[in-house]
This record gives C-alpha cells, structure tokens and sequence, in this order.
C-alpha cells in the first residue's frame, strides 16, 4: 500500500499520542493527519480492564480482563479462562494470566451482560464440556472419512486440513 | 493511507464483515485504523448456531489482518470521488 495521500509521510513525529481524544472523534480532521504509531491500539485502550472475549485464529476461544494491548494487537489477559463451546452448552477452563501474540488474535469482542444473560446457553463442567468436544470431534473425523471415500470412489482427490489452515489467514 | 481515509468516511454505516475462518459479522462501523483494524457495535453474526460464542459481544473489534471482505453499503460509495482520490494518490507517490 503506497503512503503518502491523504496524510503527509512525515508526519509521524508527532511528538504526543492522542490516544484520549481516539474514541469520540469521528470527523478529526487532526487525527486524520497524524497516524502516529499508537493509532493503531488506540481504539483497544478503551477496552483496558474490561472483561474481553478473544477469538483465536485456532478457534479457540478465550475469556479474561484484557491488562495490556500494544499496536500489533499483542494482549495480555488476566484471570482468562478458555471456554468451549459445543452445541448449546459451554464450559470454562481456567488458564490464569495469558500473554496473546497478536498475529494469532482474530477479534476482541466486549461482552455485553443483557445480551449474556438473555442467550440460552447452559454453563456446565469443565469434564462434561470436554468430553462433549471429543464425541463432537470424532463424529466430525469419522464423517470427513467418509467423504473423502465418497470422493476417493468417485475419482476425486478431496485434501482435509486438520488443524490450522495457516493459508486462510 | 487512501483505504484508511476510505472507511473512516463510511464510519456510522452498517457493514458486514466477512473474515478468513469463513465467520461474516454485520454491525455498524465505529472506528478504523491504519492497519485497518475495525471496531464494530451492535453486531449480528449471520450464522449464530455455528458460533455461539458471539451471543455475548456486542461491541468488537476485528484485527485487520484476518478480513476477508468488508460488504459495504452500495449507495454509500461515491466510487467517482474513489477513483479521483486514487489518481491523486498515484501522482503524489510519483513525485
């Protein structure tokens, strides 16, 4: 992507971060044209001390109180717990104080207590939630099995990524 | 910074998002950045069943790096206006 255009390349030594004025302004004509370095976590230390879900590139999902962000999206998480979901029913696993490399960071979404409460998902045990993921996932193995013989039959080659698919991102 | 500039003037208009794990989440757009980060609230995920944990979020933020598209209310683009900003941009990265 070329720079330069709408904000001049040097602007960038700007000496203050105007990271308090981020959330409210929407026509900062100001803003628009000092893209300091700390724009880009700007948006997410509004977010500091809130409990924060985190979607991992994994798919895994993550709950904690987000401590500390920087640009690349880098999070520490603290009291996470890691919470599986299978059908209706999630469990929560406690994982203590996480270090998120950004890269593998998909979205940060605030969780909202009315929206929480009104869904119908049931909270059980931890054991329970994971054996439910492992009957989940040998149903999956056992249907991507039969697929791929379906399609072995039929002279087709049919690849399935187990795991991360590190091309979709 | 053209595409930077592009989606803070869409800013306050409703955008679905579709990213890389194939999850497509519609909500309005609040804020952007240069890596094109966006924040979104009042978001409605198009397939719930597949992920339930988004019945809890209503306001998030999406790492640039993982969009795939962003659908973009039609009548909301001034494509001329789009077009003119791209020659301007070309000319200036010339000189």
């Amino acid at each position: 992507m070329a720079s330069g255009g709408f904000g001049s390349k040097n602007a960038r030594n700007t000496g203050t971060p105007n990271s308090s004025s981020q959330s409210s302004n929407h026509s900062n004509a100001q803003h628009e044209l000092d893209p300091t370095i700390l724009i880009g976590c700007a948006n997410l230390l509004d977010e500091i001390d809130k409990r924060m879900l985190v979607v991992l590139r994994d798919g895994r999902t993550l709950i904690g109180i987000l401590r500390s962000v920087d640009q690349f999206a880098n999070l520490i998480l603290h009291q996470a717990v890691e919470r599986i979901h299978v059908g209706n029913c999630y469990g929560d696993i406690p994982r203590g104080v996480f270090l998120v490399r950004g890269d593998n960071v998909v979205l940060l979404g605030e969780i909202d207590k009315e929206k929480e409460e009104s869904s119908n998902l049931k909270c059980v045990a931890v054991d329970t939630i994971l054996a439910a993921q492992r009957e989940e996932q040998e149903e999956k193995t056992i249907k991507e099995l039969k697929r791929s013989e379906a399609l072995k039959q039929r002279g087709m080659s049919y690849l399935h990524d187990s795991g991360i698919n590190d091309e979709m991102y | 910074m053209l595409f930077y500039s592009f989606f803070k003037s869409l800013i306050g208009k409703e955008v679905v998002v579709e990213l890389k794990n194939d999850l497509a989440i519609c909500g309005t757009l609040h804020s952007v950045d240069q890596y094109l980060n966006l924040k979104l609230t009042e978001i409605n995920v198009t397939d719930p069943d597949k992920y339930p944990h988004m019945l809890s979020v209503k306001n998030c933020f999406i790492r640039g790096s993982v969009i795939r598209y962003v659908q973009l209310p039609g009548d909301e683009v001034d494509t001329q206006l789009l077009q003119d900003a791209t020659r301007k941009e070309s000319m200036h990265s010339k000189q």
